[in-house]
């Protein structure tokens, strides 16, 4: 089959890879039908994530047919209309029967080096190495589904490909960032970062019946698109005083909830150390969010971040009594809700999908992506 | 003073797993599960409730503080019979929960005969 691989620093390509097989009864095979890029692949792009060899498949938020399922799956048939959580659970440990499905004790083939890197293993994702599982990414003609019961869902037939495919992904981790920060009616919410997730968490705020949602970016056609879709306050940190504006318009107090959507920088340039993912990287929104946050409030990390910062202002979440939360997303316990909303029209995510693109032409979407030139919120490849 | 990660001074410590399910479960009949049976002889295991609900604690570690492999094991793993045990362990753990071991993507270098 076709699939775009990774084959260095910031060089993919398409290339003629096998077809992925059942390798466990609970698998299934899924033929690909959307295939979204995603601020979580940049690092991988940039060669800053240790692990990844020449050859691997990148992608995980997608949408497919199912065309081979394995003896154990139950909720699956061959032409089931599926999307497909990003991250592996197994659905069965003590974690995911907590609702934890990221923090999966079986998601991964490569506990140990997860065990090395973080203390203890966490669920897998499609098309990253070792540590997060080990499997091959969405961006082929096919992807290979393990735990397929408990990571496949259903895609109702009033959802178009093009919304449901953010099912997978962005939407349960916005939905995420408003668990985490507890929003609840009245709260004002400020989001760091316009894109895909940052806008989901922006919707699921005020799905949550935040009271204000602010979102930070220097990107107008970004911002002007949350503030189109959600009814968002945008504000681009290029051109105003983000700290005196969140003051200003939240009575001097601060937001109670503000969500850090940016992640690590794809790049670090000039150091070696960032190649070979040593190194700390610096947050600077998620600075800017903790002193914006008000006194008692909570910041919510969401952005991609996979080793260590620096600069982390303690002193100011531990002076204002801040709650600091973090996860990756729990997709499994949200995905039908959110393609329950997504069908009552409750949800619209298929504008996020800026550019569609055949897969022979990844390489091109992720350039677009990665710069953010054309207005590229996500690429969404079709194989 | 800064704490190093080094060497484990305790080689041979207790290598533990949580494992949901109840220790009647877990280890049905008091027999090991797989494939921890297969280290009959050369390891000693231990089983009790985990606190909170959170299921059984299934304890392994070397008999004498040492687990002599074979040959090709030892190849495999090396000389670190923590990790060995630690492994062996969560394949017990995961085929107590899920009824299967997840197996790894077959590498292209594993298949005959294919493109690249």
């Amino acid at each position: 089959m076709r699939a775009l691989c990774w084959e260095g620093v910031d060089a993919l390509a398409v290339r003629q890879v096998p077809d992925p097989e059942l390798r466990n009864s609970q698998d299934m095979i899924v033929r690909v039908r959307r295939s979204a890029t995603c601020g979580a692949d940049l690092p991988l792009l940039a060669g800053r994530i240790p692990y990844l060899a020449a050859g691997d498949v990148l992608g995980h938020e997608f949408l497919g047919e199912v065309v081979e399922v394995g003896p154990e799956v139950r909720r699956h048939r061959v032409a089931d209309r599926v999307v497909v959580c990003a991250g592996i659970a197994c659905g069965a440990c003590w974690f995911c029967r907590q609702g934890l499905f990221a923090c999966c004790d079986n998601g991964t083939t490569d506990a140990a080096a997860a065990e090395s890197a973080w203390g203890q293993p966490t669920a897998g994702c499609y098309g990253h190495p070792g540590p997060l599982g080990g499997f091959a990414g969405s961006h082929a003609e096919y992807v290979r589904v393990p735990y397929a019961d408990v990571g496949a869902f259903t895609v109702p037939d009033a959802v178009s490909d093009d919304r449901a495919v953010f099912a997978s992904d962005a939407a349960p981790t916005g939905w995420l960032g408003t668990e985490l920060g507890e929003v609840t009616p009245g709260d004002v919410v400020a989001i760091w970062g316009a894109g895909a997730v940052g806008q989901l968490t922006a919707g699921a705020a005020a799905l949550r019946g935040a009271a204000r949602v602010i979102v930070i970016d220097d990107h107008d056609d970004r911002l002007r698109m949350v503030e189109r879709h959600v009814g968002a306050e945008p504000l681009n940190y290029r051109q105003v005083d983000v700290p005196a504006e969140l003051r200003e318009r939240t009575g001097g107090r601060g937001p109670d909830v503000c969500v850090e959507a940016v992640g690590m920088p794809a790049q670090r340039p000039g150091l070696l150390a960032g190649r070979l993912g040593g190194g700390a990287d610096r947050p600077l929104a998620l600075r800017e969010a903790v002193h914006a946050c008000r006194k008692g409030g909570t910041v919510v990390v969401l952005g991609t971040w996979t080793g260590f910062v620096d600069t982390f202002p303690l002193g100011a979440v531990m002076n204002k009594g801040l709650t600091v939360r973090s996860a990756r997303q729990h997709g499994q316990r949200w995905i039908p809700m959110l393609l329950d909303r997504m069908a009552r029209d409750e949800l619209r995510t298929e504008h996020l999908a800026t550019h569609h693109l055949p897969l022979e032409r990844g390489p091109d979407g992720y350039a677009l992506f990665r710069d953010r030139t054309d207005g590229c919120v996500r690429a969404v490849f079709s194989p | 003073m800064a704490r190093m990660a080094g060497p484990d001074p305790r080689p041979g410590r207790w290598q533990v797993v949580t494992v949901a399910g109840r220790p009647e479960e877990v280890l049905p009949g008091g027999r090991w599960p797989e494939p921890l049976r297969r280290l009959g002889g050369a390891v000693e295991v231990e089983a009790g409730p985990a606190p909170g609900g959170r299921g059984t604690e299934l304890a392994a570690r070397p008999l004498d503080g040492e687990l002599r492999l074979p040959g090709l094991a030892a190849h495999l793993i090396g000389d670190d019979p923590g990790r060995f045990v630690r492994q062996v362990l969560r394949e017990a753990k995961q085929l107590a929960e899920t009824g299967e071991v997840l197996r790894a993507d077959r590498s292209r270098l594993d298949r005959t005969g294919v493109v690249g």
